[in-house]
């Protein structure tokens, strides 16, 4: 218990403050909580983002959602079976309310997909699915093109929306559900989901503020929050301080300098978490004839001790990657280990002719992984101990991007989390050959190309026995490892920081969306 | 006339001086990256972002965008901010009131302090407190103001408790400007936040006043008042300090503007919604219709202060002519 020693004006502040509070008395918990952005908007389909779909678990319900161990547990679906090779059907949850007052349907659901394939962000998941039919009144079927491993995984997305609420015109004479992207729309700054929090007030960039929606459906749920003041807090110190002094309950991301001070801190707890965030370099063999040659990307593999950046500019705050695929996803492969062997990396330059060396261009965001320009200064010093002489460049993620796009650079880095938490997702992205046509390889800079992998991911798209699917998305895996088709080095991990008693260990996950409906404040 | 005169020809420095603002503003907008990178999520193809890109005009040749923008522009419209989705000047108009609460509240703590401090120190020049203040100045002019942000919020808010560490507070609204001046909620959050931009420019103030003060008691009217055997209180604080003031009233109005550009650095400290820290947000989104409305707007406030110093000036001085003015 800190002493506020601010006198007559502090005192009169609190008093203000708990006078204007909109739920007071014994039973009222409010969680004060800051991350370090806010969400662009209100409407969940309008940018694919962490910041959307933490907001989406607030003021929406998925059909179903991630359980901690990357299990799937029923939400406004209450179960679902397969029906055939490509139909996967939903049983709803009846009595289901939205925040508007009206009950919860199968139209909704079936508008609310509709509405997902329009949606820039998101029809790129939602490709495999062909329609959604409607049984009865709360049951639907999914229909995808041919038979479709991710069913499950991409219902994750799907938070039904109030499709009364977002017909019509608005004020501007514009349809109530246009998705626009850098203009005023109706669905951006209005809501009406199933979700445990309805939105109060929005200043955006500023402050949200949530109370528990009255006739939220789960009423097992022994989340006890009441009423959510949501601030972003950009800069990592002040986050910190913000919590430190109690002036919110509740942060995230924690920066890895101040992990021990929130752990130690007397009145806050740490929850950590290893993450899904892959972060890697990719060498670009259409740039450099010498990357076509296995024993050089190899032994650039060999060179790079992710494990010294692990533990030295992470802090120890990241798990040293061998692969993509992290523990827990199918394709994980537990075979593959990071190769740290500076020895084996110079015999293998000497064994491919390049003893002598050459030089590189590299290029690295600065804003946008942790720690991500010491990681790209700390890899070309690694890989200057092999005569690879890198000349790197780091810059802003806005400008980032524009130049991985082009390839601008010889090595370039890349970090990625799949957005359907199945390893396929990497391979789709990170390791096929580039295709303009499909947006295969959209983020394969280095041109890694293997026909093999290639075939084998497309096969495992249309999988639906797991333990097959595992068998072949490891072996995915084993043949880039042995290509050496990317230098992995770390995942990512997460951390939240909360006051003790604020039980936030209990709902966080891996994909960082905390179900703040279920939090319990002691 | 004259001032008629004056002012006129201020508004058309001014006019072309926002012309050339948004010029530059403009033909910088493609080095600060790609927009649409911010506005859709990653796996997002090629193909989806041209066709939003096409959709914002973002792929018209320069000049047509240019001439899109400046026609908009003299109808008070620069556009819509990517992020808000409003229009970016009515964002800066919201932000611009806590931006500005910050800069009356460090100007506060720089008049309160540098004058009181700055007459003394040209007064007792010998003493050791002048002499201390002196050292402290050196070392304040030096510190980077997110050091003594952060600072002050780890000794006030996380140490000791008694400070607020972030935001605005509670605010009222007053006739469309929501204050924090007005409630003890607010005010506390204005202390901290308010020193670390005043830090900045209140030992400069403080070594002008002491500077200006000093050379004035040399003067020969001084002398002439010591002689005729006026007060000390009345010789120092009438005949000098009065004096002393006008170079500072100049220094002051140019360092208002220099003031704005630092809101930046604190706001983002201490997540101040004010225009310093969302601009440097848009910088971070690519968010170029609010850049470049934030740009022109500083730019404007900048000739503003300095018309309104000049004018000023020659009343208080009327040695001084405006420029443009006829003898």
């Amino acid at each position: 218990m800190k002493t506020r020693l601010f006198g007559w004006a502090l005192t009169a502040a609190t008093v203000a403050v708990l006078a204007l509070s909109p739920v007071s008395g014994a039973s009222a918990k409010v969680l004060k909580m800051a991350y370090d952005a806010d969400p662009v908007s209100l409407d969940p389909h309008e940018q694919l983002s962490g910041g959307t779909l933490q907001l989406s678990h607030m003021i929406f319900d998925p059909l179903i959602r991630w359980t901690k161990d990357l299990g799937f547990e029923g939400r406004i679906a209450e179960k679902w079976e397969r029906v055939d090779a490509a139909t996967m059907r939903f049983h709803l949850r009846s009595g289901v309310k939205f925040h508007s007052g009206n009950t919860l349907t199968a139209a909704d659901v079936k508008w609310t997909f509709d509405r997902l394939k329009g949606s820039p962000d998101f029809k790129g998941i939602f490709a495999p699915f062909k329609e959604m039919k409607i049984v009865d009144g709360l049951t639907v079927d999914v229909i995808t093109d041919g038979p479709f491993p991710l069913v499950l995984h991409n219902a994750t997305y799907i938070f039904p929306m109030d499709s009364k609420f977002y017909t019509g015109t608005d004020f501007n004479g514009k349809p109530k559900d246009a998705i626009i992207k850098h203009g005023n729309a109706y669905a951006s700054t209005h809501a009406s989901g199933t979700g445990p929090f309805v939105v109060l007030q929005r200043e955006q960039g500023v402050r949200i503020d949530f109370r528990r929606f009255d006739d939220y459906w789960d009423k097992n749920s022994k989340g006890n929050v009441t009423e959510i003041i949501f601030t972003p807090i950009k800069e990592a110190p002040t986050r910190v301080a913000a919590l430190l002094s109690g002036d919110v309950d509740f942060i995230a991301p924690v920066p890895p300098t101040d992990l021990e001070r929130v752990q130690n801190g007397s009145n806050t707890h740490l929850v950590t978490m290893g993450g899904t965030r892959i972060i890697t370099f990719q060498l670009n063999s259409a740039r450099v004839p010498q990357f076509k040659d296995v024993r050089v990307r190899q032994a650039i593999v060999h060179a790079v001790n992710n494990e010294g950046i692990a533990e030295k500019i992470m802090k120890g705050f990241a798990t040293t990657a061998g692969q993509m695929s992290p523990k827990g996803y199918l394709g994980h492969n537990s075979s593959l280990t990071p190769r740290f062997d500076l020895d084996k990396a110079k015999a293998l330059m000497k064994e491919a002719g390049q003893e002598a060396g050459f030089s590189v261009t590299m290029m690295a965001p600065n804003n946008r992984y942790v720690n991500d320009a010491k990681i790209a200064e700390a890899v070309a010093g690694m890989l200057a101990k092999i005569n690879i002489k890198v000349d790197l460049k780091t810059m802003p993620k806005a400008q980032y991007w524009p130049k991985f796009d082009e390839r601008a650079a010889d090595i370039m880095m890349i970090g990625w989390h799949s957005d359907t938490e199945d390893s396929a997702n990497f391979y789709e992205f990170l390791a096929m050959t580039v295709d303009k046509e499909t947006g295969r390889g959209q983020y394969n800079s280095g041109n890694y190309s293997n026909a093999k992998v290639d075939e084998m991911t497309v096969k495992t798209l249309k999988m639906t026995d797991d333990a097959a699917r595992a068998k072949e998305l490891q072996m995915i895996e084993k043949i880039i490892y042995d290509d050496a088709g990317f230098v992995p080095l770390h995942w990512q991990n997460l951390a939240w920081g909360a006051r003790k008693g604020v039980m936030i260990g209990d709902v966080v996950n891996v994909m960082n969306f905390p179900y703040l409906g279920d939090l319990v404040i002691q | 006339m004259e001032y008629i005169q004056f002012a006129v020809r201020r508004l058309l420095q001014a006019t072309v001086v926002m012309f050339v603002i948004s010029l530059i503003g403009f033909s910088i907008q493609d080095n600060l990256g790609d927009p649409l990178r911010e506005l859709v999520g990653q796996s997002v193809s090629e193909e989806v972002r041209n066709e939003l890109r096409q959709e914002m005009g973002l792929n018209d040749p320069f000049f047509v965008q240019y001439r899109r923008f400046v026609v908009n522009a003299v109808q008070f419209d620069l556009g819509n901010s990517y992020f808000f989705k409003k229009p970016a000047l009515q964002v800066i108009g919201d932000k611009f009131q806590a931006t500005m609460e910050l800069v009356i509240g460090a100007t506060l703590i720089i008049v309160l302090i540098s004058v009181p401090v700055g007459v003394y120190c040209a007064i007792r020049p010998r003493s050791l407190i002048t002499r201390v203040v002196m050292t402290l100045s050196i070392v304040g002019i030096s510190v980077p103001v997110f050091l003594t942000a952060i600072f002050l919020i780890y000794i006030f808010s996380v140490e000791l408790g008694w400070m607020p560490s972030f935001g605005r507070g509670e605010t009222v609204q007053v006739g469309g400007w929501s204050t924090g001046f007005l409630t003890a909620d607010g005010l506390a959050h204005l202390v901290l936040p308010s020193i670390s931009l005043a830090s900045i420019m209140l030992p400069l103030f403080i070594r002008l006043i002491r500077a200006e003060m000093m050379e004035v008691l040399e003067t020969d009217y001084i002398r002439y008042a010591w002689a005729k055997g006026l007060s000390t209180n009345r010789v120092w604080f009438l005949h000098a300090l009065k004096n002393t003031l006008l170079p500072v009233i100049t220094v002051g109005g140019v360092q208002f503007g220099t003031m704005i550009a630092y809101t930046i650095l604190t706001e983002t400290v201490f997540q101040w919604p004010g225009m310093g820290f969302i601009f440097l947000e848009a910088v971070n989104r690519v968010d170029t219709p609010l850049i470049i409305a934030y740009i022109i707007v500083v730019g404007l406030i900048f000739v503003v202060t300095n018309t309104v110093v000049d004018v000023v000036y020659s009343l208080v001085n009327p040695t001084v002519r405006l420029v443009g003015q006829r003898q």
